[in-house]
């Protein structure tokens, strides 16, 4: 690679909404029924029927556009018109130039904000399948067409060219994803496809205008994501450094093969003859209504990373995992009852992480407790970690646990000879740690865990030697 | 009076409008449609400026119904309609690319 | 016999239901073969259903105002079960698995369907010839057209096969063939009267209106299909009000203007005639009357055949093969599309299909649809400022009386040019009605058409009823 090169990314999210029925009529919105059993003569596209409009599909299409900090707007639908199997009416309603949800953002958990472009709602389409050898659409004998899933309802959330990475985009398809369940708009499956991904990569020099981009589809997984956008931006590059230009264009990512294909030249772009939507008048949410789903919102992922961090005296970014995770309320708790936070961080963060359906039921007072137990001492770091498992377990009080181990903290007269014993038996040592090596302290600690058959704290292992050291002048 | 509209451009319009015309139809059309078009040329030169679209002659909005669902049509009417059916679904033939 | 008379003495059990069928469908037995009004008469169906009425009167139960009264249905208005053809060939067969509500509720109200009636292919044109299964006849001479796109709806009623028919008027489809035919016909205010289950040519235009012999049959059959429908999102949702109680309360004091713009030159002069003749009546009767102008209504023809292609281009994307009817194969779906749509539309059809995508197509769409979009308003804001100083309009409803078969088929402007005097009502979205006032110099009907604003329909019917009062002799059959 000759120079240095930037890769911009946008991406486009269609995510479908959690509604019983479809957006303009009755039928059920359900995945993995039998074929054409949810279909009526509006999603049908009939001849005579006409679309009447989900009030909870606006309700979720609004609450989605809270959650991204958009302007809700009055809005009208248009038609786009095109041909295709799977397309009833061969046009979709959808949202043109005056959409619902504009002019958003959404915060990575690094803090990076990603611009939303518009959040706009749209009909979905039925469902193709190729018959012929692969499965695929070329070299294909014959398609199959089933409706059930024409009309869903869909919101489109178009993302600013604001990503930069792989890691990027990533991120923000996860954090994309936990708002919307959170808002309860969406179950976030991406593997039903409830939430599908497009992407929109181009390159450019650092500074530079931006180049020509080129759009991905048929990404079906987080990470399907990232390795599309390495090899387009691979492929973009060797391109343009061998004298070549990039051709606007949609592209296939073709997931066994690890590359993207050309499916048709954006350049010529379609068609679609746009026009407003005359059997469907304008939605023009009132302020009442706007202010009842703004209320209605649940705390959102930063948000929850946000309060989490102020608790635990951290970062948003060090917190993140734990709100993914759903762990932070209880963490949150624990601190509050008296748990000290860096410790109740880490050990949420490493051993319930293990266990989340558990750590679903941990009371927090009970984790409280043994994160000041060992804070205390009166656990070591391994005797914690083992309780904290059996109370994740069994529910069982945390003192009850450690009793019946048998884990007493040592007695301080015990720990003082075990470590006057370590020092005698390696005097050359000793020497070296007062002159100041404070590393030969961790092979004193080492024996006198040894000594004591693991029931000594390596912190106040520590501080004996230092205190010694001190008083040694 | 010059004509307004070429015969490619009647060839593009019967394509984006999937007919698929005789040469005898394209010839037809290209000079009725380019009549028509000269006919409609006062309302393409009007001024207009200010004025606001009307796509519906009504003034309503927000008209929305319930999230409950309504029993809709059975598979067997369904498919009865259909010019060609295969294992519960709608055949049709192979589509060439993205586009039709 | 009007048909609120019939239906009184179906309901009264002085007639049977079954009997007035029976004598209808005798009428369309004899006489059909040589107008072509019905694509398809329903009789087993239409008996049946009488039977149930006549039961119902029987159990002492009141089966509605139209009680055994039989009606004819336009062929795009659907029909649960029973072929629904657009009078294309593209849906030859089809038969929808549900009802219009229009349908439900004239059937609710206890009237008979007897069959489907003759249009021009997916309500495009003004004559009928358009169908691809033949043409209507005029009953009053069946060398003439009876009008469109509704004409054998029209020529139903006026040939008595039923007293009451339904019909589509987007640019003028009822109230033009009414005209033509000597029958009343109208066209209600957009909205006032559900679309869910007419198959749709231009959604902002359209609108399903009533055909009777009388002003008083149309306005009851307008109370029964008229009002609020939950499964159309452009459906007005308000009481409907008391469409009969005006009829008889005449016209005194009402101001009527007579629309320059409609007049003139376009109009053939016995058609002037007797529109002059009308503005007399009414002012005889205690109206004021006088000219007024609605500027725009000059832009109306061509902003219509802008708005109205380019909606029915994207109306009619969905007759693919694909899902029902006509299917022509192909090696790929492109190809199949493409022959489908080719075999299936007729000329008309295929022409505005046309027009419409090139309207709305990138680049012209500023210049074509946006513009009309925009004279529409205009419109919309000089009949406002008419209706400012008058109650209702007056006009004529066609330029001229019918005109023979294959007159106009060769040139598709002229054709269009019948459509004048209506067009301004569907783009304003207010309501119109056209009744019988007298005939042309060759004794074919001529109609005179009443505007009222939106949601005028108590007015409109006022000076309709006062109109059919003092009209001279009409054609008679």
């Amino acid at each position: 690679m000759s120079g240095h090169w930037e890769t911009v990314i946008g991406l486009e999210v269609h995510c479908e909404l959690r509604t019983e029925t479809k957006l303009f009529c009755g039928c059920r919105n359900a995945f993995g029924d039998e074929p054409n059993t949810n279909v009526c003569p509006v999603c049908l596209g009939l001849p005579g029927s006409l679309p009447v409009l989900n009030r909870r599909a606006v309700d979720y299409a609004m609450r989605i556009g809270q959650a991204l900090h958009c302007d809700i707007r009055r809005s009208i639908f248009h038609r786009k018109n095109y041909f295709y199997p799977d397309m009833p009416k061969d046009y979709q309603v959808t949202q043109y130039d005056e959409p619902l949800n504009v002019d958003g953002w959404l915060e990575l958990p690094d803090g990076t904000r990603v611009g939303i472009e518009r959040a706009h709602m749209e009909e979905d389409t039925g469902k193709t399948q190729h018959v012929g050898v692969s499965g695929r659409i070329h070299g294909a004998d014959h398609s199959l067409v089933d409706y059930n899933r024409a009309g869903v309802p869909l919101v489109e959330i178009v993302g600013r060219p604001d990503l930069r990475t792989p890691d990027d985009a990533r991120a923000y398809v996860t954090e994309l994803r936990a708002i919307l369940v959170a808002t309860g708009a969406s179950d976030g499956k991406m593997e039903e496809g409830s939430l599908r991904v497009d992407a929109n990569v181009s390159v450019r020099r650092p500074g530079g205008p931006f180049g020509t981009r080129c759009e991905i589809k048929n990404l079906n997984s987080v990470r399907s994501l990232g390795r599309a956008i390495d090899y387009e931006t691979r492929r973009q590059i060797d391109l343009l450094e061998s004298g070549g230009r990039v051709v606007q264009e949609t592209r296939h990512w073709n997931e066994d093969e690890g590359r993207t294909t050309s499916m048709r030249s954006k350049e010529e772009a379609y068609d679609y003859r746009y026009f407003p939507e005359p059997d469907l008048v304008p939605i023009d949410p009132s302020e009442e209504w706007k202010a009842a789903v703004r209320s209605a919102l649940p705390v959102l992922p930063a948000e929850r990373r946000r309060r989490l961090a102020a608790a635990g005296g951290t970062t948003p970014g060090d917190v993140a995992l734990l709100v993914e995770l759903d762990l932070d309320e209880l963490v949150t708790a624990a601190i509050a009852a008296g748990a000290e936070p860096r410790l109740a961080i880490n050990r949420a963060g490493n051993e319930l992480a293990g266990d989340l359906e558990a750590a679903r039921h941990l009371d927090p007072a009970r984790f409280a407790t043994v994160c000041r137990m060992e804070a205390d001492g009166r656990l070591t770091a391994t005797q914690a970690k083992q309780v904290l498992a059996e109370v994740l377990a069994s529910g069982a009080d945390p003192e009850a646990v450690a009793e019946t181990r048998g884990f007493r903290p040592i007695e301080s007269g015990a720990l003082d000879i075990a470590v006057a014993d370590a020092i005698a038996a390696d005097p050359e040592g000793w020497a070296r740690y007062l002159a100041g090596e404070d590393k030969v302290a961790g092979a004193f600690v080492g024996k006198v865990m040894k000594a004591t058959g693991g029931k000594a704290d390596g912190k106040a292992v520590t501080a004996i030697l230092q205190a010694r050291r001190s008083s040694a002048g | 009076m010059a004509a307004r509209l070429t015969r490619d451009e009647v060839a593009h319009v019967a394509r984006l409008a999937r007919l698929e015309l005789t040469d005898d139809e394209l010839e037809r059309f290209t000079s009725q449609l380019d009549a028509v078009l000269d006919h409609a040329a006062d309302v393409a030169s009007l001024d207009t400026a200010g004025i606001p679209p009307t796509a519906h002659p009504l003034a309503l909005v927000n008209v929305l119904r319930d999230d409950v669902a309504v029993a809709g049509l059975a598979r067997d009417e369904v498919l009865a309609m259909a010019p060609q059916a295969e294992d519960r679904r709608f055949r049709v033939p192979r589509i060439l690319g993205d586009e039709t | 016999m009007s048909a609120v008379s019939l239906a009184a003495d179906v309901r009264a059990g002085r007639r049977s239901a079954v009997d007035v069928i029976d004598e209808h469908l005798a009428r369309i037995e004899a006489g059909d073969g040589a107008i072509h009004a019905f694509l398809e008469v329903t009789a087993t169906a239409a008996r049946a259903r009488a039977a149930a009425v006549d039961a119902r009167v029987a159990a002492g139960e009141d089966p509605g105002p139209l009680a055994g009264v039989p009606i004819a249905l336009k062929d795009n208005l659907c029909t649960r079960g029973v072929p629904t053809t657009c009078a294309s060939r593209i849906l030859d067969g089809w038969r929808p698995p549900y009802d219009a509500t229009v349908v439900s509720r004239v059937v609710a109200a206890g009237a008979v369907p007897l069959g489907k009636t003759n249009l021009d292919e997916f309500a495009m044109g003004s004559s009928t010839e358009n169908s691809a299964f033949g043409p209507t006849r005029n009953p009053h001479d069946p060398s003439r057209v009876p009008g469109g796109s509704s004409g054998g709806s029209a020529a139903a009623v006026a040939a008595r096969f039923a007293p009451l028919a339904l019909g589509s008027d987007t640019g003028g489809s009822i109230r033009q063939p009414a005209a033509l035919c000597g029958v009343v016909g109208l066209k209600p205010t957009y909205g006032l009267v559900s679309r869910y289950g007419l198959v749709a040519f231009a959604s902002s235009l359209d609108q399903i209106g009533p055909f009777a012999a009388t002003v008083a049959d149309a306005a009851t059959l307008l109370g029964v299909i008229a009002g609020h429908d939950p499964l159309d999102s452009t459906s007005w949702d308000a009481p409907v009000p008391d469409l009969l109680g005006a009829l008889g309360r005449g016209v005194d004091g009402l101001r009527v203007g007579i629309v320059r713009e409609l007049g003139g030159e376009g109009i053939a002069p016995d058609v002037a005639a007797r529109v002059g003749q009308a503005a007399d009546a009414l002012a005889a009767a205690g109206a004021k009357v006088d000219e007024v102008s609605v500027p725009a209504a000059r832009y109306a023809l061509s902003s219509y055949y802008l708005i109205a292609p380019a909606e029915c281009s994207s109306n009619l994307a969905r007759y693919d093969g694909v899902r029902y009817g006509l299917r022509v194969p192909g090696d790929d779906i492109g190809q199949m599309y493409g022959r489908t749509r080719e075999a299936g539309f007729g000329a008309e059809v295929k022409r505005r299909i046309m027009l419409g995508t090139y309207a709305l197509s990138a680049g012209y769409y500023d210049a074509y649809y946006g513009q009309a979009q925009r004279a529409r308003t205009l419109l919309i804001r000089d009949f406002a400022a008419a209706y400012e100083s008058f109650d209702v309009l007056l006009s004529a409803t066609a330029p001229t009386t019918a005109f023979p078969l294959g007159a106009k088929t060769t040139d598709p402007l002229s054709m269009y040019l019948s459509d004048v005097c209506t067009i301004p009502s569907n783009l304003a979205g207010h309501p119109a009605a056209s009744v019988p006032f007298g005939t042309g110099d060759d004794g074919l009907p001529v109609g005179v058409q009443v505007l009222a604003p939106a949601l005028g329909e108590v007015v409109m019917f006022r000076v309709a009823a006062a109109l059919e009062a003092a009209a001279p002799p009409g054609a008679g059959r």
